[in-house]
């Protein structure tokens, strides 16, 4: 491991605050809650992918030992904020939650259709053996390349008159159609699964009739808790969410599903907090996915590699209850200077269930296409595909016709390149061996819209000078919780073992959820501001307290201790503040959110990769060996954890490319691979050496912290970086995902 | 998880009493097979004996043999000073299948008599002859990316209608078939002992059985005899990730070499049928012989004639060839 590109040599990284309890196994996650009287759930999933349950004997799961109920849509509770019409007779929004044990109608294999609830675990997976459902078959469509006749403009595209994944296009077509080298060619990457470590689990308990308590592995407690208040029609403040700790979710854990639902209506039934855990072959149904997508490119440039023109074409897999829409053709629109640029989004609806956000959303398989697409005109071209890149550099954002609010992928590129040595490369594919090993290097660009919500922070000092602060904001697994305890404690001025971070439970002041990698820019300037509104009032407080104040100087805070001047030798502490003005605490809460600067400025994070890969000529199996991964994302706010995350995302990334592929039987509508051992994501052994750069320059017009989102550019792009060092390593170019031995032999 | 009586016996023959008395009894060695398909309701034993405390932990040579106990753990054996002089073929295998913890619960006995790990197998809404005779194979016309290429004996035959194309996923056994080891067997009948060769059946007809253990029959040890493969032997695995992931294709290769020529060759195939698939005509084909890629690639080629595909697996049979060639260049130590 390359040490240097671990340690910044100006870092002094916070390690993760929760890093302890969770080593240690002490972190309490969402199943692991002690409730008294608790009773499991577990569900019966259909078998079918469209029809209709005819019956549903439940008679000898009754009889079983410890089984309280058996609950099916048959003797299901009434949901009272649900719409009483039929389940959506067309496609819904997405957020328009589907409605489990409603009616007898079968949308997709998996589809929860009964469920018991016994006294332990065993006796309610024993019972559920038990129950026999019967169902009335209908003809069912899963099969993606059969049916993309019926692929069209997403209803909620056609419904909205300013929806982004309208038709788009600038400049002339023609100059795509008469360029003088062009490429097309169609990329495809099959369903894919988050598949989190730990699988969704809740707990779920009526503390009194009108009021609520669930324990939700969830990405967003406030956005849980309102469509649970609003679905049992109970107000806001009598549903309480608790989500502190969270074993990974990369967008599994965006919505409310149906199992969520599921176990609060089963509480409600027996009268007994109830726990429900989705097994891992469950967990390939209930939660989302990343969809089946296929996309046509078609790129032109001149002779010399000016971009003549792009045209990215794109249609995604979704229920056919709920349409999810991703920004899969978005990037093609912002990234490249291209005077043509044209993109179309579609929707195909099967009888599977609702995709959704999976890290990198769109941008990640969207990206796989664009990137693998600019190598391919690179190498018509005879050219280095950076050089490609660099020659087609948006200096500002040719899709809205504004200036980048910041942008450093240029410095990226050359800092990268620089790491990886570059510019050593052989251009010629299956032109260097290594050991008897075909070796290929390759690149890619990412990027990602800046997202920031409106946030609240709230900031408590004690009386000892400690400070709590508070945000109902999510840590899936970045080290939320380190991050804000860095901001919080640098506008302090005090030590960050002084500051404890609360996050994951909706009593707390109101924050978006950790989706679109908008934490750190939005909570993260909640959590700025409202320390530096506690500063201010420290420094008032302060003023009152000594005459050097008066003496018209710009008091500081360092050491715990606020200063009448930088020059200024003594200090006041913070706890002699408070009991100078006999306070037992000082609370601060702000918000913060944007302004006119979103219409000023485009706004994105950028970053690329480098990539080297081994293949073995004889198996076709490819390693990574290498990677070099480089963002600018503005001001880093705590390296270590930003490195960790920048990992993360690579490693997604090298599973997204190489073996992740969740395979449909198409005659069942049925996933076969439905476990672990069929469903391959990276092991340490497939994760080569990563070294992560970040230019580190605060990005001045997004936020008072100068920081963009990281979580999803660390992914988007790399799945195209490996696909294309495989050619360079080959010759071969694979344009369906994963990469896998077959593809290469 | 259907509930069941657990029992421990202390002996061999008590084990067997036990085991012989009831049909729908089973052995639990590691657990780490058995409790999976419990749980997935694939097998509901009435009474499960728990056979980790007979004594069969030992690995020892004697005469001319490495005699392994069947409840040595994988990990154990992987790591012993004799597998790894004598027989590092074995060692070899076995660190290429699983995880370390798995390979910390699992046993040579349990590690035998794994099952396969086709897809339809192990989802009991698919169809599956294995699981349920007669219903149909659900992977014959599905998902059958890693199945079958080998059916019936070297060359004969193809897929018989209504029976199994899953293959045996053990990659100890690979290497165990390739030295030609004896599996040492208990039952109600007293004791007797099978060729690697003969104790997995294909799948032609009850494709249920995956080996020929009779009714309450305890595997107590396999047996090793001493070869001169120790340095020229090398165990393959091709599969989708670089770890932890069951083989698409393996192949275990042992030369006995000397003075630049082969004089003994022994090969078998991993991921390719419903048992490691041995392959016979390799010592003919290449005693004397002056190792060369060449002269593998004929090999491999010759073996791969009986090979048949299905729809999305013909991959397998060029990568089953270019595995064997490069396991055996391996072997010969040839680049
Ligand atoms: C995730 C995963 C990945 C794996 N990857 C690989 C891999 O890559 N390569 C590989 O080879 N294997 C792999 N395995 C399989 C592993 O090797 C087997 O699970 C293990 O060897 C079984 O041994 P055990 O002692 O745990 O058997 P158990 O689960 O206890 O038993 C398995 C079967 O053997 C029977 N049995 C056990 N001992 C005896 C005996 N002495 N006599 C008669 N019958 C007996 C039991 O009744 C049962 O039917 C993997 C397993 C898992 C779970």
């Amino acid at each position: 491991m390359n040490r240097k590109s671990l340690d910044n040599p100006s870092d002094n990284s916070l390690s993760r605050v929760d890093g302890a309890v969770k080593v240690t196994g002490t972190a309490t996650y969402s199943a692991e809650y002690v409730v008294p009287e608790l009773a499991h759930a577990v569900l019966v999933t259909s078998t079918i992918a469209k029809g209709s349950i005819t019956a549903i004997e439940s008679q000898e799961a009754e009889a079983a030992p410890g089984v309280l109920a058996v609950i099916s849509h048959l003797n299901a509770i009434e949901v009272p904020g649900w719409p009483a019409r039929k389940q959506p007779a067309e496609r819904a929004p997405v957020g328009t939650a589907f409605r489990v044990f409603y009616d007898p109608l079968i949308y997709f294999d998996g589809q929860p259709v009964a469920m018991v609830v016994a006294g332990t675990r065993e006796q309610a997976v024993h019972a559920a053996s038990l129950v026999r459902v019967t169902y009335r078959k209908e003809i069912h469509q899963t099969h993606f390349e059969k049916n993309t006749s019926k692929a069209g403009i997403p209803l909620n595209v056609q419904r909205a008159k300013n929806s982004p994944f309208q038709d788009y296009a600038r400049g002339d077509a023609a100059a795509l159609t008469n360029a003088e080298v062009r490429i097309e060619a169609e990329y495809t990457i099959p369903t894919q699964h988050h598949q989190p470590l730990e699988p969704h689990a809740i707990i779920a308990v009526w503390e009194a009739d009108d009021k609520l308590t669930v324990y939700d592995k969830n990405q967003g407690v406030k956005s849980a808790q309102g469509q649970l208040a609003q679905a049992f029609k109970l107000p806001r403040e009598k549903v309480q969410v608790v989500a502190t700790y969270i074993g990974g979710a990369f967008g599994s854990g965006i919505r409310v599903w149906p199992h969520t639902m599921a176990a609060v209506m089963a509480a409600k039934q027996v009268k007994r907090p109830v726990k429900l855990v989705l097994g891992r072959e469950q967990m390939f149904t209930s939660v989302g996915y990343r969809p089946y997508t296929v996309q046509k490119l078609t790129l032109g440039a001149s002779k010399t590699g000016q971009l003549a023109g792009i045209m990215h074409e794109g249609t995604g897999q979704t229920s056919a209850y709920e349409e999810h829409l991703e920004r899969t053709v978005l990037a093609s629109r912002a990234l490249y200077a291209s005077a043509y640029a044209a993109t179309r989004y579609r929707l195909l609806p099967l009888d599977v269930n609702t995709p959704t956000w999976m890290r990198g959303p769109g941008d990640a398989t969207g990206m796989f296409a664009l990137e693998s697409a600019m190598d391919e005109l690179a190498f018509a071209l005879k050219m280095d595909p950076l050089e490609f890149r660099l020659k087609n550099y948006a200096e500002s954002d040719p899709e809205r016709n504004l200036p980048w609010s910041a942008k450093s992928l240029r410095e990226c590129y050359e800092l990268g390149a620089e790491k990886f040595g570059w510019k050593n490369r052989m251009q010629e594919p299956r032109s260097v061996k290594r050991g008897g090993m075909l070796l290929g290097s390759g690149m890619a660009s990412s990027l990602y819209g800046f997202h920031r919500h409106p946030s609240k922070a709230r900031a408590l000092m004690q009386a000892d000078g400690s400070v709590i602060v508070q945000s109902a904001t999510m840590d899936i697994g970045p080290g939320t919780g380190t991050a804000m305890t860095r901001i919080a404690a640098k506008v302090l001025g005090v030590n960050a073992k002084k500051i404890r971070f609360e996050l994951g439970h909706s009593a707390l002041p109101d924050a978006p959820g950790q989706n679109g990698s908008s934490t750190i820019p939005s909570v993260g300037s909640a959590v700025h501001v409202v320390c530096e509104a506690l500063k201010s009032k420290l420094v008032t407080l302060a003023g009152e307290m000594s005459e050097r104040f008066r003496s018209g100087g710009q008091p500081v805070v360092r050491n715990g201790q606020v200063f009448s001047s930088g020059e200024d030798k003594e200090g006041i502490n913070y706890s002699d503040i408070l009991k100078y003005h006999q306070l037992k605490e000082l609370e601060v809460t702000e918000e913060s959110k944007s302004g006119a600067e979103r219409d000023q400025y485009s706004m994105y994070s950028f970053g690329c990769h480098f990539v080297e890969v081994e293949v073995d000529p004889l198996t076709g199996e490819v390693r990574v060996t290498r990677v070099v991964t480089c963002a600018d994302v503005g001001t880093i706010i705590n390296y270590k954890t930003a490195r960790s995350q920048s990992i993360g995302g690579v490693v997604g990334g090298i599973g997204m490319a190489l073996m992740e592929h969740s395979a449909m039987d198409h005659r069942f509508g049925r996933y076969v691979t439905n476990d672990f051992a069929s469903y391959h994501i990276p092991v340490h052994a497939d994760v080569p050496p990563i070294e992560v750069y970040y230019i580190d320059k605060p990005d001045v017009h997004v936020n008072p912290i100068g920081s963009k989102g990281l979580g999803e550019i660390a992914i988007v792009g790399v799945a195209g970086a490996i696909a294309n060092a495989v050619f360079h390593a080959t010759g071969k170019r694979v344009r369906e995902l994963p990469i896998t031995p077959d593809k290469l032999i | 998880m259907k509930p069941f009586q657990y029992l421990r016996p202390k002996t061999v023959q008590e084990a067997v009493t036990m085991a012989t008395d009831n049909p729908e009894a089973q052995y639990i060695a590691g657990g780490t097979n058995l409790v999976d398909l419990m749980k997935r309701g694939i097998a509901s034993p009435s009474k499960l004996i728990d056979i980790n405390h007979l004594p069969l932990k030992k690995i020892e040579h004697r005469y001319d043999r490495l005699r392994i106990g069947a409840l040595v753990l994988n990990s154990d054996l992987a790591q012993h000073k004799a597998v790894l002089t004598r027989q590092p073929l074995l060692a070899q295998a076995l660190l290429a299948g699983a995880s370390g913890q798995l390979r910390n619960m699992a046993t040579v006995g349990g590690n035998l008599l794994q099952r396969t790990r086709c897809s339809y197998f192990y989802d009991l809404a698919l169809p599956c002859n294995k699981r349920k005779p007669g219903a149909g194979c659900g992977a014959e016309e599905g998902i059958n990316r890693t199945h079958a290429i080998f059916f019936a004996g070297n060359g004969f035959g193809g897929i018989e209608k209504s029976s199994c194309i899953a293959v045996h996923p053990s990659d100890m056994c690979v290497a165990l078939t390739a030295l030609e080891t004896t599996v040492v067997i208990n039952g109600p009948d007293g004791e007797r002992r099978v060729m690697m060769k003969d104790f997995h059946r294909l799948s032609t007809q009850q494709p249920e059985l995956d080996t020929n253990l009779g009714p309450g029959e305890l595997v107590t040890a396999i047996e090793v005899v001493d070869n001169a493969f120790a340095k020229h032997s090398h165990y393959l695995k091709v599969r989708d990730r670089a770890s932890y992931a069951f083989a698409l294709v393996s192949v275990a290769a042992a030369l006995q070499m000397d003075g630049g020529r082969i004089w003994d060759a022994r090969m078998a195939l991993g991921g390719v049928a419903h048992k490691p698939w041995r392959y016979w005509s390799i010592d003919l084909m290449l005693r004397g012989q002056v190792p060369s890629e060449k002269l593998f690639r004929e090999v491999a080629e010759h073996e791969m004639e009986g090979a048949k595909a299905t729809a999305q697996n013909a991959f397998k049979i060029k990568l089953a060839s270019n595995a064997m060639v490069a396991a055996l260049k391996t072997a010969a130590g040839i680049s």
